[in-house]
């Protein structure tokens, strides 16, 4: 395969080991890192050997959406399945494959963007060791209605980068999601992931990335998101799983009339540690964005959420919002927020809010009061509280896939015992 | 005593734009006159100097060579704060200076030049009447102190730090470097190094004034960093308000301003802390404030920005005591040149205790103004509650606001809440102000007024007013 792949892609993974190399590796002090658990970046697997796992099970556990447009199922970065009906002219296809094929298009948008919140390291070393993902590309005036599966299975003591690239073309609407899991149970794995996404004028971007892997595992996602004039970007995330993840979400909006929306539900348990940054940036007049992250703590769980809205000079008009909320469940869950704003343009509204509170003793009573347990009360408030970010995906399919895995973590909180 | 400068400062002040009104009264300087003078720069030499000078006790001297190895050893927090920072020069600047005479205890012996400074400050000769007690620093000692005899008579204490620590060891040294540790950050270092001037108050048990005490901060020689060191003091059951003002004289190269001040409100206790800030636009003023406040008791900063080029202060208290409470009400004003980078800090440490933060902040021009802020409530406590709110008001289509909040609750019997906006003056309001005869910069001055208006009541009275006033010019000239 390496034979194969186009001489500029070959070209920027050597210089990105190079730059991986000479970029020193975050430590304490870094506001970058700020509350973050360095530790979690010693990578001791970055060269571990990948598991065979029974790829006939794997693909019949790759459940998703009813009637997927097109369902790729990967297990450590290699395609071990897919099918499509997808309309003329989309292009979606593995990353390797589209290298070969449409090398020019992959060209354009592959990792242009310069990582600028705290992973510079390790984009460098996704964008030197990734070998596959999914590309898929919209031409103008072309909707797909269903949505784009892709399910990453991660089996053994490894590291997978899977890189998801999407462009939408003008006018255009696609929906992809990415379920990340694991094989197994057990065995600790690592993903470095990389999304590039990029709405053309006037179209509709959809993307979900639920990681659902196990709790002993660890990930970095970095996400660039790009909306153009008049278009709208949505983009999700939801942690259930991984003993360790981050998440680096930069959305750009680069056009008048430019609106993105982002949206994470976190779900974290026993020892697990969610670390969020988020980049709302508006380079252009006349644009908005929204942010609504939930988080609900179990256990000794942690989370970290470092937000920032960037208001570009002379990009006047400007809607930006961003909301983070925590809502404690134990007495040792710990939730960290560091809601930003930089301002330097005119006639902007901007807020952000940041609470973090448990459930109050009368809504408990209220609800034990009809008949309801204390625990499944609390379940219950808990789930509510949730769906009001799953509820703005505003596709009842891709709901009910979010709430599905929402509803299997919280019945492994209600066996596990809080 | 030649008043030439002065005068021609004042002459040339008339023919200034009227924004500058404000900023040129305190835009003068008497011929420098200094008895002792620790020269340029700073190295152990300067520290034994200035202890030489003052005749500190050997503890304190220790006290100071150490913080001296900790400002050393300390890096500039560019990883967070401005790069601004790197243009302090510390070989630049000269860290002591006095005219090495003694604090004064009746206007009649303070000296006519410093008499007149004040006259220009305007504090008014009859206010003494209603201030409990003056207490003024003329570069870096006091030299003028004066506390009504009922005072002293309840057993109050208001003296300058230097007198604190020598007339008062066994009140002062228990907690003086207490609440900020040396090594806190560079410029407490800095300041616990060379830190003279400032105040020291003890309240007793139980007592509780009905008057606020009052200090008045100048800086009057080129390139010297004032380094002002306060202790406040409330025992039991007491209640002081102490407010702390200031103005700096315009120099050519920038002056640095690092104070230290501590609080210590001990059960049941009650302090306010009022400044208002209005240094020329080219001081630095890197200010680490903090309260301790134990069971029941209260500490309150309530602090305004208007002046210098950089501001980093982030007053904070640190609620020790069941059923604690701190607060910080904050206003931040940002012109041209200026860079307003505030905050509070709020440490829960105990059960019950309960903390708020209200920062109101307006850019102007190419003003840039920054919220930081920290919350913290580990999870051993319960029932602690936080409120922070900020709000940000540009006018200026190149104005810049920053907020950056931090907040850290672990368990689930906390409550907090973050809030913070930013917004313009809407251009109906204006026009509907300017329908009713009001000119653009008035209908502008008074929206500003109306934005800050619930902060400015916190003020004392004749704060309030100055305040009002200074906004008022401020805004001139900023629309149209």
């Amino acid at each position: 395969m390496t034979s194969t792949l186009p001489a500029w892609f070959t070209a920027r993974q050597e210089s990105a080991k190079t730059r991986y190399e000479s970029t020193p590796t975050p430590k304490r002090g870094d506001e970058q890192w700020r509350f973050a658990n360095i530790k979690q970046l010693k990578f001791d697997n970055l060269s571990g050997e990948a598991n065979e796992a029974d790829h006939s099970d794997l693909i019949s556990r790759s459940t998703g959406v009813e009637t997927p447009a097109a369902k790729f199922v990967f297990l450590n970065d290699a395609v071990i399945s897919s099918e499509t009906s997808l309309p003329e002219g989309v292009i979606c296809l593995p990353l390797a494959e589209a290298l070969e094929k449409h090398s020019d298009l992959v060209e354009q948008h592959f990792m242009k963007q310069e990582s600028r919140l705290g992973s510079a390291k390790y984009a460098a070393l996704h964008e030197a060791s990734v070998k596959n993902g999914l590309f898929v590309h919209i031409p103008d005036n072309t909707e797909v209605e269903d949505t784009i599966e892709v399910h990453h299975w991660i089996s053994g003591e490894t590291t997978v980068f899977p890189h998801t690239l999407i462009v939408t073309g003008k006018s255009s609407k696609v929906r992809v999601i990415d379920i990340f899991r694991s094989a197994d149970d057990s065995t600790p794995g690592l993903t470095i992931g990389y999304k590039d996404l990029y709405a053309g004028q006037n179209s509709s971007l959809d993307y979900i990335a639920i990681q659902a892997l196990n709790e002993v595992s660890r990930m970095i996602a970095i996400k660039e998101t790009s909306t153009a004039r008049d278009s709208r970007s949505r983009a999700f995330i939801l942690n259930t799983g991984a003993a360790w993840a981050r998440n680096e979400s930069m959305s750009r909006l680069e056009g008048p009339g430019a609106h993105s929306d982002m949206l994470s539900v976190s779900i974290p348990d026993h020892e697990q540690e969610f670390d969020q940054r988020t980049f709302q940036h508006h380079v252009s007049p006349n644009t908005n964005s929204d942010l609504l992250y939930k988080n609900t703590l179990y256990g000794h769980s942690k989370t970290i959420f470092s937000g920032l809205i960037s208001v570009n000079e002379k990009a006047h008009h400007t809607d930006a919002y961003q909301t983070c909320r925590n809502l404690l469940m134990t007495d040792d869950c710990e939730a960290n927020s560091m809601p930003g704003l930089e301002i330097n343009a005119d006639q902007v509204a901007c807020s952000h809010g940041s609470t973090s509170a448990q459930i109050a003793d009368e809504e408990i009573f209220y609800l034990q009061a009809r008949g309801i347990a204390p625990d499944q009360a609390r379940q219950l408030i808990a789930r509510g509280y949730s769906i009001e970010a799953v509820m703005r995906l505003k596709n009842e399919k891709t709901e009910a896939l979010v709430l599905k895995f929402i509803d299997e973590k919280f019945s492994r909180i209600a066996i596990g015992g809080v | 005593m030649s008043f030439q400068d002065t005068d021609s400062a004042v002459l040339d002040a008339d023919t200034q734009n009227a924004i500058d009104v404000d900023r040129t009264k305190g835009d003068f300087k008497f011929p420098e006159n200094h008895k002792f003078d620790a020269g340029w720069g700073l190295t152990s030499a300067t520290v034994d100097y200035i202890s030489d000078v003052k005749d500190d006790p050997d503890w304190v001297r220790e006290f100071r060579h150490k913080a001296l190895a900790v400002f050393e050893s300390k890096k500039t927090p560019t990883n967070w704060a401005t790069t601004d920072l790197d243009n302090i020069d510390f070989d630049k600047i000269r860290y002591y200076l006095s005219d090495g005479q003694k604090p004064k205890r009746s206007w009649d012996e303070v000296p006519p030049e410093v008499l007149e400074t004040f006259e220009r400050l305007g504090i008014p000769q009859q206010e003494r009447a209603f201030l409990a007690g003056v207490e003024a620093q003329y570069d870096s000692e006091a030299t003028y102190s004066n506390m009504k005899e009922e005072l002293s008579k309840q057993g109050v204490i208001f003296v300058t730090s230097a007198e604190g620590l020598k007339e008062h060891e066994e009140i002062f040294r228990p907690y003086f470097g207490k609440v900020i540790p040396t090594g806190d950050n560079k410029y407490s270092a800095l300041n616990s190094a060379v830190f003279s001037g400032g105040s020291f108050i003890y309240i007793p048990k139980g007592v509780k004034l009905k008057q606020p005490l009052q200090a008045y901060f100048r800086i009057n020689s080129e390139s010297f960093g004032q380094f002002e060191r306060t202790l406040i003091i409330a025992d039991e059951g007491s209640e002081v308000m102490y407010m702390e003002g200031c103005t700096a004289p315009k120099f050519e190269t920038a002056t640095l301003h690092s104070a230290v001040v501590e609080l210590v409100a001990l059960k049941g206790a009650k302090i306010q802390y009022v400044t208002v800030q209005n240094w020329s636009s080219n001081v630095f003023n890197l200010v680490t404030k903090r309260g301790l406040a134990m069971e029941d008791a209260e500490v309150r900063w309530i602090d305004c920005n208007i002046g210098s080029r950089l501001t980093m202060k982030y007053p904070g208290v640190i609620m020790k005591g069941e059923g604690a409470r701190g607060e910080v009400i904050s206003i931040a004003l940002a012109n041209t040149g200026q860079h307003q980078d505030t905050g509070a800090k709020m440490i829960h440490a105990a059960n019950n205790t309960t903390s708020n933060v209200v920062s109101k902040s307006i850019s102007i021009g190419e003003g840039r103004s920054t919220y930081r802020g920290q919350v913290h409530i580990p999870k051993h406590l319960k029932g602690c509650k936080n409120n922070t709110e900020c709000d940000a008001l540009l006018i200026n289509s190149n104005s810049r606001t920053d907020t950056y909040p931090a907040i850290t609750v672990k368990g689930n019997r906390h409550a907090t809440q973050h809030e913070a906006s930013v917004s313009q003056v809407s251009e109906e309001m204006l026009f509907y102000m300017q329908q009713r005869g009001l000119d653009q910069g008035q209908a502008m001055s008074l929206a500003v007024n109306g934005f800050i208006n619930e902060l400015v009541r916190e003020f004392p009275m004749e704060y309030s007013v100055e305040l009002k006033r200074l906004i008022d010019l401020e805004m001139e000239g900023s629309v149209g």
